[in-house]
């Protein structure tokens, strides 16, 4: 439908102009603490939106006084490996649950969707409990194990969602020809799933690198933790807040998700939406 | 005759493979497939749950010998007003933000699924609060609110609207404002972007047709636009209030639950208690208080969705 000029400007212009400074504006303010010397972000006379003379002192301090880069390498490692656990898991299950006919299927996907609506926050004590049972207390693993447990569920049924999309008949064929199931399903399916794989491990990645009550509760070394706990642990002390390096330290931890996610913001989109449209 | 003959050989090769035979049947790939997605989901979820009503129903301090108290601890909680003002803190807090997150979630929504240029761009940069970790971008806001420095004061200032710096965090009230705002300002992009996707599935005919007979915007939006994707609408409520009504990291660091104990949501009291204090037993009961007031919300919701 044709607006006209006032109605666009006041319906459309402005609105979307007022929603852009309010979201984006955090992050503007991060970046320009992060490169303002302190005489000049502890200044209440000035301008708190200009800075005069940038400068990099901030990353600098986190570098040389914090193990920034140590806590980048777990939170990356934890990430991997607990996205690609995930993922194996999920799409075997999602095949599985969406192709093959065994009792119980229904089930075990009503299952895997209600362990999708527990919230971590739930569970997080007694779950302290059974990874300190496993030895895992203050181990990387003990959140490239848990991680899954809010993975696995999204990717299932993500991935079933794509599954389902796919014709039966290419497999069929494929197994007439003398494939087998898992050969039909490694060559034939896989490959035509893949932007729903891509989706799901975007979505898995940006979750694991995020978290941040696991990885409070479970690990308590300073140099195991990753970047969101270390950050917060470490450069807050007590009542003093390092406001350089503390924003920082948000701005250089968030670059690597942003990065990735703008790579693949269509996929990551698709992910987001397919729960909500397909369910 | 001629297809007996043939089938006859071939069953007998099938008896002396009955291994592969087993492999290749639907029941025995499908439980070997889903089995490792199972073992995990019940060591971590289901085990650890049922761990938890033992945790809550004892007296269980870390490094000791839980001791069974019934429903003690449950009964304490209910006395203490720190407890009590949790639980109406968390209701504020989740109906609050998720009334902001509807409402600006929907405008920002309608705002994208119009047409101009650099609208992908634009998207991706709606999202950033969602992808970007949500302690670090809390921080951000930290700062913001800071006591003697906020931005947000200098900016009122300038404005003209205040004399004197607001103390954002500092004050029970404002504090919890200041913590619902948060909330929304990272939830927004998921309403919006999820319900961008449910406008964009409807014909534009159906617009165009009401037009023709007479209806105007408001009407328009009422009886096209709300109906067709209140599915979608729906199970975006579902997990905003799940994630919401169970948030820890935004108070954990905008508050820590003050000042005085007086922002807590169930997830940061139980912390508090669970961990930072050692009270095993007492934490695990005010974290899975939780759990039947989700049931009853997801149940509406469901039952809701279905009838969609």
């Amino acid at each position: 439908m044709r607006q006209r000029p006032l109605e666009r400007i006041l319906l459309f212009h402005l609105p979307l102009w007022f929603f852009l400074i309010v979201t984006l504006f955090p992050f503007f303010w991060m970046f320009i603490t992060s490169i303002k010397p302190n005489a000049e972000l502890y200044n209440v006379r000035m301008n708190p939106l200009y800075v005069l003379h940038p400068t990099l002192d901030h990353f600098r301090y986190l570098m040389r006084e914090t193990i920034f880069l140590t806590w980048a390498y777990n939170t990356l490692y934890v990430s991997i490996l607990s996205t690609a656990i995930s993922l194996v898991t999920g799409i075997m299950a999602g095949y599985a649950l969406s192709r093959l006919r065994f009792r119980g299927a229904g089930g075990m996907a009503v299952g895997i969707f209600v362990t999708y609506l527990v919230p971590p926050t739930l569970l997080f004590i007694p779950l302290a409990d059974v990874v300190r049972a496993f030895g895992l207390l203050d181990s990387p693993w003990s959140l490239i194990l848990t991680y899954p447990t809010f993975l696995i569920p999204f990717s299932t049924w993500l991935l079933m969602g794509y599954f389902k999309t796919i014709p039966r008949e290419l497999e069929e064929c494929a197994m007439i020809d003398g494939a087998t199931r898992l050969q039909a399903m490694i060559k034939i399916v896989l490959p035509l799933a893949l932007p729903g794989i891509l989706s799901a491990g975007i979505f898995a990645f940006t979750l694991s690198w995020n978290e941040f009550i696991y990885a409070l509760v479970f690990l308590s070394s300073t140099e195991i933790k990753t970047i969101p706990v270390g950050v917060v642990s470490e450069l807050i002390r007590g009542d003093v807040f390092f406001w350089g390096p503390l924003m920082a330290g948000a701005l250089l931890g968030s670059v690597p998700v942003a990065i990735i996610y703008s790579f693949f913001v269509e996929y990551y989109v698709a992910g987001l939406t397919a729960g909500a449209v397909k369910g | 005759m001629l297809t007996s003959e043939i089938t006859l050989p071939k069953e007998k090769v099938y008896r002396t493979a009955k291994w592969r035979l087993f492999l290749e049947r639907d029941s025995s790939i499908g439980y070997a497939m889903v089995a490792p997605a199972v073992l995990i989901l019940t060591l971590f979820i289901a085990y650890p749950f049922i761990l938890g009503i033992r945790m809550s129903l004892s007296h269980w301090l870390v490094g000791q010998e839980p001791v069974f108290v019934g429903l003690q601890n449950f009964i304490r909680n209910a006395d203490s007003t720190i407890f009590t003002r949790t639980v109406q803190n968390t209701f504020i807090y989740t109906a609050a933000a998720t009334v902001l997150k509807l409402v600006f979630g929907m405008a920002l929504a309608l705002v994208l699924n119009n047409t101009f240029r650099g609208k992908g761009l634009v998207r991706a940069a709606f999202l950033l609060p969602w992808i970007i970790p949500t302690v670090l971008s809390t921080l951000a806001w930290l700062w913001m609110f800071d006591a003697t420095f906020s931005v947000l004061n200098w900016f009122l200032r300038y404005l003209g609207l205040i004399q004197r710096g607001i103390s954002w965090l500092g004050d029970p009230v404002l504090a919890m404002i200041s913590i619902i705002v948060v909330n929304a300002w990272r939830g927004i992009p998921f309403f919006a972007i999820s319900l961008l996707a449910g406008l964009q599935t409807i014909s534009q005919e159906l617009y165009e047709a009401a037009a023709i007979d007479g209806a105007n915007a408001m009407q328009r939006f009422r009886y096209i636009t709300l109906p067709m994707v209140k599915p979608v609408l729906l199970v975006v409520l579902l997990f905003s209030i799940i994630w919401t009504f169970a948030d820890f990291q935004l108070v954990y660091v905008l508050t820590r639950g003050g000042p005085a104990n007086s922002t807590h949501l169930f997830a940061t009291l139980a912390y508090q208690v669970g961990v930072v204090s050692g009270s095993l037993g007492d934490g695990a009961a005010i974290s899975l208080t939780m759990f039947p007031i989700l049931v009853v919300v997801v149940v509406i919701l469901l039952m809701y969705l279905r009838k969609e």
